[in-house]
């Protein structure tokens, strides 16, 4: 295959929104993770419910923006419900007792919706203004791949805004280091904690809502994309958003690639890049050295 | 203002403090003296709410507080400045502060706390765009003691501010609890410098814990009189 310039530039485009999906999902989990102590196995499956959700709504209102807030709000909901009722009890346990409660809800919500949805796939459109493509010369631009990059980098500024600028948010910072001296000035950490946990699943539901119209929606969406947040955030190092941000795209850029190239080692190359990370810079490319 | 009757405190299984008791009156210095590992710390610790007391109370301001969390206490007027400082370091200076003020942002006026730390640690006012991580051992303990201060506690449970710092710092942060005291603060203080705890105040009093349990009490010059139970409990001559 010939591989010109504009083929190259469109698989960087497809990369980029791809990756955006990882970014959103994975920034949620790194947040659980930084923290919360919690490794949720259980991210996919929010992002699943991001695109039932996404799914539930716009039939029932026909609009794709409304369906987007509705299915974020709904969602993060659900992980604020799902926090304060069963994980927060595990607090303070061993770190593996919060990840076999993730792990059983992984099994049991899909169940749940095959259920109430059944097995076969929903279809969620592209809003009208994102479907089809611009071109640009020679290029093809899918405007909804474009919007998915738009989106994640406004996400990304709100984010880096909220943590930065914001008592809530300089709050999240030092309770992820020291949760204990956070309690000792003074400052209700659980509540922070419940926060924290619905600002990740609301990101894992974003990332769903949005993949929906590119991806089938089946009840198990999301069991892939546990596995591949998780390798997103170990590429970037374990709690940092800009390391789960950078992970995200590369991945996205290195997917992408391998599809073209070599369509069958593309589900291979994601772990194959995470180990030569892992090998060349064993804390992950943000990471900080023996964070415990 | 603080009395606790009769504490026993367990790490796990290990039995830490047998029957604790003791209190701190308004305005007081009381000092907590005593080798390593005898359990000065954990009483702290036990009144904070940080390593609850398995039975006894503990006694604020009439209200019994035993087993509250750790944020409550401090919004009644509690305040710890621990000894391994716990400088959020991925915090700006200004950030910590801030961090210690947030829960009395509505009663307190922020910038003018600001002002009143500044003026007790000067240094610290040059510093505040700096990470909390950045800082020297004696300027991360300035910060936490101004991050306890910001807020106006009642009680300040200091634990060995002078651990581990140069000579000419210790008598700065002296300098600093004796203006403290001077100003009507109530302090509760774990110290291993002797000489020094003793010139901090007039209105001092102190115990002496030995196996998790007082072994003796009182003024300087009471603890002058039995100075050789002293030096046993201390294991130092004095």
């Amino acid at each position: 295959m010939e591989l010109s310039w504009e083929i190259i530039l469109m698989q960087v485009i497809m990369g980029l929104a791809l990756g955006a999906i990882y970014v959103l999902l994975a920034s949620g989990l790194s947040i659980i993770f930084g923290l919360l102590d919690v490794l949720n196995f259980a991210h996919g499956t929010f992002y699943m419910l991001g695109a039932y959700a996404m799914f539930t709504a716009i039939s029932l209102c026909g609009n794709f923006w409304v369906g987007l807030v509705a299915a974020v709000v709904i969602v993060s909901l659900i992980g604020g419900l799902f926090e304060i009722t069963l994980l927060k009890r595990l607090y303070g346990t061993d770190q593996i007792y919060p990840l076999l409660l993730c792990f059983g809800l992984g099994i049991f919500i899909p169940d749940i919706i095959k259920m109430a949805f059944g097995l076969i796939g929903k279809v969620v459109d592209y809003p009208a203004m994102l479907q089809g493509a611009t071109f640009v010369g020679n290029l093809i631009l899918p405007k909804y791949r474009i919007f998915l990059v738009v989106l994640m980098a406004l996400v990304l500024l709100a984010l880096y805004v909220f943590m930065k600028k914001t008592s809530i948010g300089m709050i999240i910072r030092a309770a992820t280091r020291d949760r204990l001296m956070v309690n000792c000035l003074g400052i209700n950490v659980s509540r922070v904690w419940t926060v924290g946990f619905m600002l990740g699943i609301g990101l894992a539901a974003l990332a769903g809502a949005v993949a929906a119209p590119m991806v089938q929606t089946i009840p198990n969406m999301g069991d892939e994309m546990t596995v591949e947040a998780f390798v997103v955030v170990v590429i970037g190092g374990l709690g940092s958003l800009g390391g789960a941000a950078l992970g995200g795209l590369i991945l996205g850029q290195v997917v992408s690639f391998v599809s073209l190239l070599a369509p069958d080692w593309s589900n291979v190359s994601i772990f194959l890049t995470m180990a030569l990370i892992l090998v060349l810079r064993p804390r992950g490319l943000f990471g900080e050295e023996g964070r415990d | 203002m603080l009395k606790v009757e009769n504490i026993n405190t367990y790490y796990g299984s290990s039995h830490i403090l047998h029957g604790v008791s003791l209190e701190v009156h308004p305005g007081e210095v009381v000092v907590l003296f005593g080798r390593n590992g005898v359990g000065k710390t954990t009483t702290l610790k036990s009144i904070m709410g940080i390593q609850p007391p398995k039975n006894g109370r503990i006694i604020y301001k009439g209200e019994d507080i035993t087993g509250n969390a750790p944020y409550l206490n401090v919004r009644k007027g509690l305040a710890i400045i621990p000894e391994d400082r716990r400088i959020i370091p991925n915090l700006t200076v200004e950030e910590n502060l801030q961090l210690g003020i947030l829960h009395k942002k509505k009663q307190l006026n922020v910038s003018e706390q600001f002002d009143m730390v500044f003026d007790y640690f000067p240094k610290l006012k040059l510093r505040v765009k700096q990470l909390g991580g950045s800082l020297s051992g004696g300027e991360q303990q300035m910060l936490t003691i101004a991050r306890g201060l910001i807020s106006n506690p009642e009680l300040m449970m200091i634990d060995e501010p002078t651990e581990g710092l140069a000579p000419l710092i210790v008598e700065e942060i002296a300098e600093i609890l004796r203006r403290l005291q001077r100003h009507g603060a109530t302090i509760l203080l774990v110290e291993q410098n002797y000489d020094l705890t003793i010139s901090l105040s007039e209105n001092l009093r102190a115990y002496v814990l030995e196996k998790g349990q007082v072994k003796l009490s009182g003024t300087p010059a009471e603890l002058r009189a039995c100075q050789d139970e002293v030096e046993q409990c201390l294991g130092v001559k004095l």
